[in-house]
């Protein structure tokens, strides 16, 4: 059985005696230690810094041109931390809670209440960084709240705290460059882990610039690569976002944990067309002071603004009356559909919902409004046209964020020694749901406070093993089998380009296993991805040679999405029960509210791969729940 | 609608670069300019080129990465914008539209569009940070600051790296980008201690980057996507005369 190593003692104790009974590494010896890490989005820049002030050296990857650009900029929202600043009752332990339940109980209570107690020093860290967080006007920290939860505790930048807090991190990144212990690797990409003696001893990477195949060596590698929300193609996510380094990180021992929890944003621009690239989201933030609604009447022909008080649903102020509009993003997510199936979408394609201002201006001020939100008004009116001041937002779930990836241990550690997997590519922390602006603050505590623990704690136990250089055999096989896929793309003639492919697997998804799955829609999906792999195996065309090329880097990424779109499918089917954002139709109360199943699946689902077309295998790590008693989340 | 483009395409960083003409039609106005020249490279596929090779990803205007000449303007017609954020419907049936990467000595072209920015990188790792390792911060409302502080750091911190300020000025200067960090820095407390040594490093680090001077054109505050201030130009300045003065 896999174990999780989670420490003993008191909840509240565990990761003070973790750090306690840790080993250390003489800073002598440290310099003798070799890091990779793949990854600049909050966690793999805090992680790569942190380390290397810590003395390691570092060698730092990622495919954007500049470390600066990962994922994590684009966050705008928010940043959660337990400081209780507004003195509404916020407590590490009250943060703890809120988590465990939002993720409907599907997380490791340590896990969790570690994030909680690391906020504290997240925000500490980022505001000597120099991260411009809102304040008063006598000068303390500001904050919000986040659907889900009653309290504010969450930190920001403007709408732009993504930005903000990856500046911060890049900045200690460029920092350790200068001191040279950092190296980095940027239009670089990871395409194999090579393993030598079943430990993680390294990586080929592909210079996006030149084409060239690249072997790096190294005493432990971490992967801090974000997440793979683009499976479904449209996504609020970048459009370099992928699966790639974890999936072959799986393909070589790496087990998949909780695959198929994806979360779907509820506060999205809506598709108006078909050859829309992207869906963007407008800040959850907004709807602190934005109601949300749909004409009562299926089918109502007229503009928002035309439709009278009266004639309006403001659904989830009827649903949830507690947490309304505030209610957590799988539950707002899934009652939108739920409006939207019934009819009563609005806007051009009649797939959107009335995220509406109105009030708020009328009792604040478009000023006041202006001030918390004006670039996503902005922002609004640039990708629209539309003034939102004006008129109701038009908004929409979209596939976002993934509470699924690889599976890791107390320590971070995946199931192969020496390979680490920090922020949203692991799956720890969210459960089958996570709250708005909890991420950014697991990208950042797992590598600013985490990592930098635990990996020198597995690295106190390596100083003595057998030094290894790019020559070893195992660099060689894996070198070669980038080659073979790579050249194989190149000379296949087919006739579909791999955005097609993206595309199709990505509405199939999204109808199959997005917001809601049943048993039929997802065995016929799992069929279908494998005739689409086929067809894409002989079908696919890439133009274009070895050095800067595109179509060659998505070909690569869009054929692990469909090796890992089978296993969302799997994932999904197995846990029959609905918790989080996976909606089993089959398990669902008369009134369409989430029926869960704690006595058969209070479990995390470890996958690990067996070939390609075969039944992946499924393994059990039971979640016990020593603190919480599990109770049916309700936000009414 | 139906567009002529003419697009700067560029095998290698020391090939000979030119423009080459294509006819796209079947644009939608609402599609962003970088769907559009994704539609033209799904046709490309299918006639059997190569693709037209240009750096984007967030396609939210916040990665910065998504930079080009459009009819000879960075990120294209609009002001504050980024290409990503440009849309189809700021263009007309039948136009003629110029697509060209951003251009500077120190900005090579990699492969068509795409261009190699880490020169702003290099001017960061000069000290466009402040020293703080992990683990050692003060709580931090200890640090007090004013809302307007903030508010004003913040305007500096918005600089989003794209190179559209480099592109669109005369002399390729870099003094935007790397007064919006010193202005960003230098403005909030903790930045403070380590401003005179920053300022010197990092406006040597941009000469030796080969970014040419400022002659207070302001044509980059106007293209930048982010409306960065040229007034930072001027409080770089300021710092930079006074580290000088005061230097021991
Ligand atoms: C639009 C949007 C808004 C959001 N808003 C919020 C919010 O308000 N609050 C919140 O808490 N969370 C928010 N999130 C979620 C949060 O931003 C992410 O979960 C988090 O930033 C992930 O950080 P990361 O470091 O794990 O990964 P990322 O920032 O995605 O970084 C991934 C890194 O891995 C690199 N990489 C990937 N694959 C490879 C490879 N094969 N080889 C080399 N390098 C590779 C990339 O280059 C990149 O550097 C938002 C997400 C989105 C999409
Ligand atoms: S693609 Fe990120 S700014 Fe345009």
């Amino acid at each position: 059985m896999i174990d999780a190593k989670i420490p003993a003692g008191d909840l509240a104790d565990k990761w003070n005696n973790y750090k306690d009974s840790s080993k250390l590494i003489n800073p002598a010896n440290r310099k003798k230690l070799d890091i990779i890490v793949v990854g600049t989005g909050l966690a793999g820049s805090s992680c790569a810094a942190t380390l290397a002030e810590q003395g390691y050296n570092v060698n730092s990857f990622c495919f954007q041109d500049s470390a600066r650009r990962a994922h994590s900029v684009a966050a705008q929202g928010g940043v959660n931390a337990a400081k209780n600043y507004k003195n509404d009752g916020d407590s590490v332990y009250r943060m703890f809670y809120d988590t465990i339940k939002g993720g409907d109980f599907r997380s490791r209570e340590a896990n969790v209440y570690r994030l909680a107690e690391c906020s504290l020093s997240l925000i500490d860290q980022a505001v000597a960084q120099g991260v411009p967080f809102a304040r008063e006007y006598g000068g303390y920290l500001n904050n919000r709240s986040f659907g889900g939860v009653q309290v504010s505790r969450t930190f920001y930048a403007r709408g732009q705290t993504g930005q903000q807090l990856m500046i911060g991190a890049y900045q200690a990144l460029m920092r350790q460059v200068s001191a040279g212990k950092v190296k980095t690797y940027t239009r670089h990409e990871m395409l194999d882990l090579v393993l030598i003696d079943g430990k993680a001893r390294g990586i080929i990477a592909r210079n996006l610039e030149t084409g060239e195949i690249e072997r790096h060596v190294a005493n432990a590698v971490v992967l801090a690569t974000g997440g793979y929300g683009k499976v479904y193609y449209l996504s609020t996510l970048a459009m370099g976002c992928n699966s790639s380094a974890i999936w072959r990180a799986h393909k070589k021992g790496a087990f998949m944990s909780g695959v198929s929890w994806i979360q779907f944003h509820p506060t999205c621009l809506p598709q108006i067309g078909e050859t829309q690239s992207k869906l963007t989201l407008m800040s959850e933030s907004l709807r602190n002071d934005g109601r949300i609604w749909v004409p009562k009447k299926a089918g109502d022909e007229r503009v928002p603004n035309d439709i009278p008080e009266e004639e309006r649903d403001y659904y989830l102020e009827r649903r949830y009356p507690t947490f309304g509009n505030l209610s957590p993003r799988d539950i707002s997510s899934r009652a939108a559909k739920e409006r939207i199936d019934a009819g009563c979408g609005v806007g051009p394609m009649k797939n959107a919902v009335c995220l509406d201002f109105s009030k708020a201006i009328r009792e604040q001020g478009r000023d006041k409004i202006e001030e918390k939100y004006g670039n996503l008004f902005k922002m609004y009116d640039k990708i629209n046209g539309v003034n939102a001041y004006k008129e109701p937002m038009l908004i929409s779930p979209a596939a976002h964020f993934t509470m699924g990836g690889l599976w890791v241990d107390y320590d971070l550690m995946t199931t192969i020694p020496g390979l680490f997997a920090l922020g949203e590519a692991n799956f720890s922390d969210h459960g089958a749901n996570r709250l708005g602006a909890n991420s950014l603050l697991q990208s950042c505590v797992d590598g600013y406070f985490i990592a930098p623990y635990t990996i020198p704690n597995y690295l106190s136990r390596e100083l003595k093993s057998e030094k290894v250089t790019t020559d070893h055999p195992a660099f060689i096989d894996a070198e070669n089998n980038v080659r073979e896929q790579l050249n194989r793309f190149l000379n296949l003639k087919g006739h579909l380009s791999a955005d097609h492919f993206h595309k199709t697997l990505g509405k199939l998804l999204y109808d199959k296993c997005g917001l809601s799955r049943t048993r039929k829609s997802l065995e016929e999906a799992i069929v279908e991805i494998r005739s689409l792999k086929k067809s894409f195996d002989h079908e696919l065309k890439i133009t274009g040679d070895d050095g800067v090329n595109s179509e060659l880097e998505k070909a690569g990424r869009v054929s692990d999405f469909l090796e890992l779109g089978e296993l969302m499918c799997h994932d999904a089917l197995q846990r029959e029960e609905s918790c989080g954002a996976h909606f089993r139709e089959e398990y669902q109360t008369p009134d369409g509210e989430a029926v869960r199943n704690d006595q058969d699946f209070c479990y995390v689902s470890a996958w690990e791969w067996k070939g390609e077309a075969v039944e992946p295998e499924l393994h059990k790590e039971p979640l016990v729940f020593e603190t919480v008693k599990l109770t049916v989340r309700s936000y009414k | 609608m139906k567009l002529y483009l003419k697009v700067w395409r560029q095998e290698h960083r020391d090939s000979k670069g030119g423009m080459i003409s294509y006819e796209v039609d079947g644009i939608s106005e609402h599609m962003s300019f970088l769907e559009m020249l994704d539609l033209l490279n799904e046709r490309l596929i299918q006639k059997g080129e190569r693709v037209i090779e240009f750096d984007h990803d967030c396609r939210e205007g916040i990665c910065g990465a998504c930079g080009m000449m459009i009819n000879g303007r960075a990120h294209g017609p609009l002001t504050g914008t980024t290409t990503c954020q440009l849309h189809m419907r700021s263009f007309k049936d039948g136009e003629t539209v110029y697509i060209e990467p951003f251009r500077a000595a120190a900005f090579p072209v990699l492969r068509d569009l795409k261009i190699d920015r880490s020169a702003f990188d290099r001017i960061i790792q000069s000290g466009g940070y402040i020293s703080a390792s992990t683990g050692q911060a003060p709580e931090s409302n200890s640090i007090l600051i004013s809302h307007e502080v903030t508010e004003a750091a913040f305007d500096a911190a918005a600089c989003i790296g794209c190179g559209a300020c480099v592109a669109t000025c005369k002399n390729s200067s870099a003094a935007l980008f790397t007064s919006a960090k010193i202005s960003h820095l230098v403005l909030l407390p903790q930045g403070k201690l380590e401003a005179a040594d920053r300022v010197i490093k990092m406006v040597g680090q941009m000469d030796a980057q080969g970014f040419g001077h400022c002659s207070n054109t302001e044509a980059c505050e106007v293209e930048c996507p982010q409306e960065i201030s040229v007034l930072h130009i001027g409080r770089m300045n300021y710092e930079y005369n006074k580290a000088l003065a005061l230097r021991k």
